[in-house]
C-alpha cells in the first residue's frame, strides 16, 4: 500500500509539474492549407502561383469584417485569402509557439504593437521598410499610427489595420439635462459639457458619484490579469507630462516624477471616490456593463468595444443617450491615449513567393476604396483620408472621438521585454490604486527600480 | 488450393503472437502518450531549469547556467511571500474543507427523506467549471447587487464590504469560494468510509454504554481517518496549484494579495516568457508537493499500521 501510494502520489505531483512548467516543445506548424478552389470568374493570374493565403488575428468582429474584405481580393485577383481567428486569451501564445517552431501556419498576422520588438529583433517578421516607402503605404496613416504600430527600431514591420485605443463614453441625458447643468455650475463655477481636461474629468465624476440612487460619475480600468490597470493608468501618466522611459530608455526621473505622481494620485481617487464598488478588476466587460446597466456617468474604453453601447439590443436603455469624447488632456495640455488596435505583419519564414503575395494583399487592403469599405464595415482604418471624410465621422456616434483620437496615441513599452516591464507595472500600480497600500511616490519608484533592473540586464542601459 | 492457402496465412500470424506480445500491443499506445507528453516534457523541463531560454527566442538555444535559476529564486523574498501565502491558504481552504466535508458526511450518513436529493445537490459545485464557478462569485461579491453581503447581514447595497476589492478579504473570498466547491469532494469520500463501518461496533460500544462522543473518538474517526487523508491529501495538491479561481475572481490582485504561486508561476512562462526560470519554480512546487504529500503518506500508514 505504501508503494502504491507513493506511486500515486509521484503521479499526481508529476502531473502537476507537466501541467506547470513552460511549454517544452514548440508547436508544430499548422498543416498546409488545402488547395484553393478556381475562382469561377477571370481574374488576373495569381503571381507566383501562390493561390492561397493564410491570415491570423484574434477572434473577434473585425476579423470578420477582414475575411469579407479578403473574399472581395479573391474575386478581383484569384486569390483565396482565409482569416483565421484565435481567442483573445490564447492568441499571443499560439503566435509566440509559431514564432518558436519558425513555423509557416500564417502568412500574415495581425498582431498587437507590443509584440513588434520581439518579432522584429528575433527575426520572424519581414521588413516591410522599402516596400511601404516604394508603394507609399506609409504615407496613407497617420503619423502616430505608422509608429505605434508598425515602426520599430527606425523600421516598419507591419502596417496600420485595427486602429483603436482608449476612448470615453459618456451619459447624454444626464450631461444636457438642463437640471444637472445648473447645479454643475452653481458648484463648479464652469458648464457642465464634455470635459477639457483630465481635472474636469475629475469634478464631472464627483458631482454625479450619488451612491443613495446607485449612481456613479465614472469607471476606469482596474484589472491586473493582463495589461488593463496599466493601459488607464498610463493615459493619465503621459497627459500629466511624464512617460515611461526618455530617448535613451532612462526610467528613474522620467516616470517616478512629481506629474506622474499627481497623475496617480487623481487615478486612484477615481476609483476610491467615485467608480462603483466592486470594480477592484475590470476591464472591457465590466466598463460596458456599468454603463449599460445605468451605473455610471462615464467609462474608459477601446473604441473596438463602443459598438455596443450604440446598440439598442445590447444597450436597450441608453443606446440613444450615449456620447463619446476622446481622452482629455492633462493640466499641462499634454494629450495622448493609450493605443490599443495592431498592425498585419508578413511572416519571415514563408517561401518569397509567399511574401510576395502577402505584401500585394497588404498594398490592395492600403488602397482607399478598401479602406472606405474597411471603415464601413466598422472597421478601425488608420487612413488619413478616409479618418478625415465626413462619411466616416457620420457613420457612427464615435467615429469623430475615434478620428481625433487616431492623431495622438502612445504606447506602453514595445522592446521585447515588454513582458518583464508589464508584470512590474501591472503589479505596482494595483497596489497602489487598487489595493491602497503606499504612495504614488512609492509605486512609481518601485517601477522605476525595477525597470531599469531589467533594461541593464538586457543592455539597454549600463 | 491456393486461395485457401492465402486465407489462412494471416491467421497463423496471429496465432503465433503470444499473450505478452498482446499485451505489449494492447499498452504500448498509452506507455508512448505517456512518454511524450509526461515524461519527456517532466525531464526536458528539469534540464530548461538549469538553463537561461526563453521558448519564444528559437534562435537563442538554452545556455547551461547550473544553479542560477535555483539560487535568484531561492533569496527572491517576493517568491517567499507567495510562498507564505499559499501556504496560509492551502492549510486554511483544506482544513475548513475537511472539517465541512466531513461534518456533512456525519449529516448525510443517517438516511431521510429526500437524503438522495440533497446530497445531489451539495455534490453540484464539483461538476462546475473553475472559470465559471470565479463570474458566478464575481457577480455574488458585488457589493452593490451581490447576494453574498446580503446573506451575512449588509442589506442596504453598497453597505458592505468589498470582499474582491480589499487585500485584506480577498484571499478569505477565495478560500471561501474553493471551499463551497471542494467540500462535496471530501464528504463523498467520507462518506463512503462512514458507510462501510460495520454496525455491531457501534452495537457493541453501546451495549458497554459508551458515550456518543467515546463512539465518534474511537470508532468512528479511525475508521474514517484513511479516506479522509486521502481526502486532504488531494485537496493539498490542487490547493497548491490554484490558479483559474484565482484569475477568475481577482486575477492576483488587489496588488499581489491573492498572488499565489501558481499564478506567479503563470507569469513567469506565460506574460514574462522566463522558460528557464519558470521550470525551476515548478521544481521547487514540485519538490514542496512531494515533500508534503509524503507527510501525509506517513501518516496514512501509521493510522492503517495502528489499525
Amino acid at each position: 500500500m505504501t508503494r502504491k501510494l507513493g506511486l500515486l502520489t509521484l503521479g499526481l505531483t508529476a502531473a502537476l509539474i507537466a501541467g506547470c512548467a513552460a511549454p517544452a516543445t514548440p508547436a508544430a506548424p499548422a498543416a498546409p492549407a488545402a488547395p484553393a478552389e478556381q475562382p469561377t470568374a477571370a481574374p488576373a493570374a495569381p503571381a507566383g502561383g501562390v493561390t492561397e493565403l493564410t491570415i491570423w488575428w484574434a477572434e473577434w468582429d473585425p476579423a470578420n469584417y477582414l475575411q469579407e474584405l479578403a473574399n472581395d481580393y479573391e474575386k478581383e485577383k484569384g486569390i483565396k485569402v482565409n482569416v483565421v481567428q484565435e481567442p483573445w486569451g490564447t492568441y499571443y501564445n499560439k503566435v509566440s509557439a509559431e514564432w518558436a517552431a519558425k513555423g509557416t501556419g500564417y502568412d500574415m498576422v495581425v498582431g498587437d504593437s507590443q509584440w513588434l520588438g520581439q518579432a522584429a529583433t528575433q527575426g520572424h517578421y519581414l521588413d516591410l521598410t522599402d516596400f511601404m516607402k516604394e508603394k507609399g503605404l506609409d504615407k496613407t496613416v497617420t503619423p502616430a499610427t505608422l509608429l505605434y504600430y508598425g515602426t520599430y527600431d527606425g523600421k516598419y514591420w507591419a502596417f496600420p489595420t485595427e486602429g483603436d485605443a482608449l476612448g470615453w463614453a459618456y451619459r447624454k441625458d444626464l450631461f444636457e439635462d438642463p437640471a444637472e447643468k445648473e447645479a454643475f455650475k452653481a458648484k463648479y463655477g464652469y458648464e457642465l459639457g464634455v470635459p477639457k481636461d483630465l481635472l474636469q474629468l475629475r469634478d464631472i465624476a464627483e458631482f454625479f458619484t450619488r451612491p443613495e440612487k446607485n449612481l456613479y460619475g465614472i469607471a476606469v480600468y482596474t484589472q491586473k490579469d493582463y495589461d488593463a490597470i496599466t493601459m488607464g493608468a498610463q493615459n493619465f501618466i503621459f497627459n500629466f507630462g511624464a512617460d515611461w522611459k526618455n530617448d535613451k530608455f532612462e526610467v528613474e526621473g522620467v516616470l517616478n516624477t512629481e506629474p506622474a505622481v499627481k497623475a496617480l494620485e487623481l487615478y486612484r481617487e477615481l476609483y476610491t471616490k467615485f467608480m462603483p464598488p466592486g470594480l477592484s478588476n475590470a476591464f472591457f466587460q465590466e466598463m460596458n456593463d456599468a454603463f449599460i446597466s445605468g451605473q455610471v456617468a462615464m467609462i474608459t474604453n477601446y473604441f473596438a468595444f463602443f459598438p455596443a453601447l450604440v446598440n439598442p439590443q445590447t444597450n436597450p436603455n441608453y443606446y440613444d443617450k450615449v456620447g463619446f469624447f476622446a481622452t482629455p488632456p492633462g493640466p499641462g495640455g499634454a494629450q495622448f491615449a493609450s493605443l490599443g488596435g495592431q498592425g498585419i505583419s508578413v511572416n519571415a519564414y514563408i517561401s518569397p513567393e509567399r511574401q510576395q503575395a502577402a505584401k500585394d494583399f497588404i498594398e490592395w487592403f492600403a488602397s482607399k476604396p478598401v479602406q472606405e469599405k474597411w471603415a464601413a464595415l466598422g472597421g478601425y482604418t488608420c487612413n488619413i483620408e478616409v479618418l478625415n471624410s465626413d462619411t466616416f465621422k457620420k457613420a457612427t456616434p464615435y467615429n469623430p472621438a475615434f478620428a481625433e483620437t487616431m492623431n495622438f496615441v502612445k504606447d506602453f513599452w514595445n522592446i521585447p521585454e515588454f513582458g518583464d516591464l508589464l508584470v512590474v507595472s501591472q503589479r505596482e500600480l494595483s497596489k497602489y490604486i487598487v489595493e491602497g497600500q503606499g504612495t504614488a511616490k512609492e509605486a512609481l519608484d518601485n517601477i522605476a527600480r525595477e525597470h531599469t533592473e531589467i533594461l541593464k540586464r538586457a543592455g539597454y542601459l549600463k | 488450393m491456393q486461395l485457401t492457402q492465402t486465407q489462412t496465412a494471416p491467421m497463423h500470424r496471429r496465432r503465433s503472437l503470444t499473450d505478452v506480445q498482446i499485451q505489449v500491443l494492447f499498452i504500448a499506445p498509452t506507455i508512448i502518450l505517456l512518454v511524450l507528453w509526461n515524461i519527456f516534457p517532466l525531464f526536458y523541463s528539469l534540464y530548461l531549469s538549469f538553463t537561461e531560454f526563453s521558448v519564444i527566442k528559437p534562435d537563442v538555444p538554452p545556455a547551461w547556467i547550473g544553479l542560477q535559476n535555483y539560487n535568484k529564486l531561492l533569496n527572491d523574498p517576493r517568491i517567499w511571500q507567495y510562498f507564505a501565502l499559499t501556504g496560509r491558504y492551502v492549510v486554511t481552504t483544506v482544513a475548513l474543507q475537511a472539517i465541512i466535508g466531513f461534518g456533512l458526511a456525519l449529516f448525510l450518513r443517517e438516511r431521510f427523506k429526500g437524503s438522495g436529493l440533497v446530497t445531489t445537490l451539495i455534490l453540484i459545485p464539483i461538476m462546475m467549471s473553475p472559470v465559471v464557478i470565479g463570474l458566478f462569485w464575481k457577480l455574488i461579491y458585488n457589493p452593490a447587487f451581490g447576494i453574498f453581503n446580503y446573506l451575512i447581514g449588509y442589506s442596504v447595497p453598497n453597505s458592505g464590504p468589498d470582499w474582491l476589492g480589499e487585500a485584506s478579504r480577498a484571499l478569505w473570498a477565495i478560500i471561501i469560494v474553493d471551499v463551497w466547491m471542494w467540500s462535496p469532494f471530501v464528504m463523498l469520500l467520507c462518506l463512503s468510509g462512514l458507510k462501510a463501518i460495520p454496525d455491531y461496533l457501534y452495537e457493541a460500544a453501546a451495549i458497554d454504554r459508551a458515550s456518543p462522543w467515546f463512539q465518534f473518538w474511537r470508532i468512528t474517526l479511525p475508521q474514517v481517518a484513511p479516506l479522509l487523508l486521502i481526502a486532504i491529501l488531494f485537496r493539498t495538491i490542487e490547493a497548491f496549484k490554484t490558479f483559474d479561481l484565482v484569475m477568475g475572481l481577482t486575477g492576483g490582485g488587489p496588488g499581489d494579495s491573492t498572488e499565489l504561486i501558481a499564478v506567479y508561476l503563470y507569469r513567469a512562462a506565460f506574460t514574462r516568457f522566463t522558460t528557464g526560470e519558470s521550470s525551476a519554480l515548478a521544481y521547487i512546487i514540485l519538490v514542496i508537493v512531494i515533500a508534503v504529500s509524503n507527510l501525509y503518506v506517513r501518516s496514512l500508514n501509521r493510522i492503517r499500521g495502528e489499525q
